[in-house]
């Protein structure tokens, strides 16, 4: 009896679905990709992601309308950023009550310390700057803190993530945990893991933020998108980040 | 009586669209032809796991109903099944392959399994293709009151479904 459970145990680890059976354990959307998107993703010169990452880089050193930059601060091209530290957002903000996200971060900065008229979460300086900021931690492991006040924010994104949505009447969790390494017409079904954001979309052509990779799925849902910065956007950054605990950040990562 | 006229100038559109439409996903927008007031809702009932009455009593065509298959913006069943429809190149695998459906299942089960699939299981990832009206959460202003397939295009699909045999 034991010897059998011991094979059948070997036998499900070496099955190649495996992420599939062991829904417990963070898989990148890497992981799900074919060969040469890996490739495209891993090689600097060809990933197309570079291009925002450059643009933000160069947004970095450039003054606002009080005539300082991000690197006045934060060092020349992001030098006295603490990588460990963009790998644990979104943190609580004791200051605000509130959960910060990187970009809520990026937006604070960018009107407080530079002076410069506040942006919207789709204006794509803002991208640009949050993809440029990832991309300085990129390889660090993603590491939100799951024990402290965030805890609430946490429980919240948990529940959106298996309530359902639209017409089309599925919740994340569905596709993103049940039916991860799957095909859905042609795609294969990732885990939905967030540590590659800003991603580069493939199929869209274009750098996308969590907050319109979200849309973009409830609007699939054909369901009302929340509204830009909403709680329930930042409930569902907050679980979604801390869901990719332990995972390398690969921004920009190329996603289908 | 311009009813033939109607659905004949509906496919008309439907093949254009069919051709064109390279997005793998369904897009979000309503098709063309649906927009304005919903289509009516006829009540059903299901017994033994069955809907022996066609919705609305209309009968439905085995063509109309392989395009609507097919198509990103209908039926879409090929997102997460397969169906011997060559021409289309992508399907998934999230459910079970529909080829040979009509020799294991009544076409009063296949009828259901298309209307309201949580009825065979909860968790499914299935929509309700013509669940009744209310149930849902958050639904785009465009799509409310309407069901995801109009009771003609669901009795296209069961009447297609039950030729493959």
């Amino acid at each position: 009896m034991k010897a059998s459970l011991l094979v059948l145990a070997a036998l499900l680890v070496a099955m190649p679905g495996r992420q599939v059976l062991l829904a417990d354990e963070a898989v990148s959307g890497y992981d799900y990709l074919q060969p040469d998107m890996q490739a495209m993703q891993d090689d600097l010169s060809s990933n197309p992601g570079m291009l925002v990452v450059e643009q933000g880089e160069t947004l970095f050193s450039t003054p606002g309308q009080n005539g300082k930059s991000c690197a006045d601060c934060h060092g020349e091209d992001g030098a006295r950023l603490e990588t460990k530290h963009i790998a644990r957002y979104p943190v609580y903000s004791e200051e605000l009550k509130q959960p910060v996200t990187l970009h809520d971060q990026i937006q604070r900065c960018w009107k407080e310390r530079l002076g410069n008229p506040p942006i919207t979460y789709r204006d794509e300086q803002l991208l640009q700057l949050e993809s440029f900021v990832r991309y300085l931690a990129r390889g660090e492991l993603v590491n939100v803190d799951t024990g402290g006040a965030l805890v609430p924010y946490y429980a919240a994104g948990r529940e959106l993530f298996r309530q359902r949505f639209g017409q089309v009447d599925i919740a994340c969790r569905q596709c993103h945990e049940y039916h991860a390494g799957q095909l859905f017409r042609g795609q294969v079904l990732s885990q939905g893991q967030t540590n590659g954001f800003p991603v580069y979309r493939y199929t869209e052509g274009q750098v996308t933020g969590l907050q319109e990779r979200i849309t973009q799925c409830l609007t699939k849902l054909r369901a009302e998108p929340f509204a830009e910065d909403s709680p329930e956007y930042i409930d569902l950054e907050v679980y979604l980040s801390a869901r990719s605990n332990g995972l390398r950040i690969e921004t920009p990562a190329i996603r289908y | 009586m311009c009813k033939p006229l109607d659905s004949l100038a509906k496919r008309i559109r439907h093949c254009r669209r069919g051709v064109l439409c390279l997005s793998l996903l369904a897009p979000a927008a309503l098709p063309a032809d649906e927009v304005g007031s919903p289509p009516p809702y006829f009540d059903w009932q299901a017994e033994n796991y069955e809907i022996n009455s066609p919705l609305g009593g209309l009968t439905g065509v085995a063509e109309r109903g392989r395009a609507i298959a097919g198509d990103p913006l209908r039926g879409n069943c090929l997102a997460c099944h397969q169906l011997p429809i060559p021409e289309e190149d992508f399907y998934g695998n999230l459910g079970p392959s529909l080829a040979g459906i009509a020799s294991r299942q009544s076409t009063g089960m296949i009828r259901l399994h298309i209307v309201d699939q949580s009825r065979f299981n909860p968790e499914t990832v299935m929509p309700g293709y013509y669940r009744p009206l209310g149930q849902l959460h958050r639904v785009a202003a465009e799509f409310r009151g309407r069901t995801y397939l109009s009771a003609r295009e669901v009795e296209d699909v069961v009447v297609y479904l039950a030729t493959l045999k």
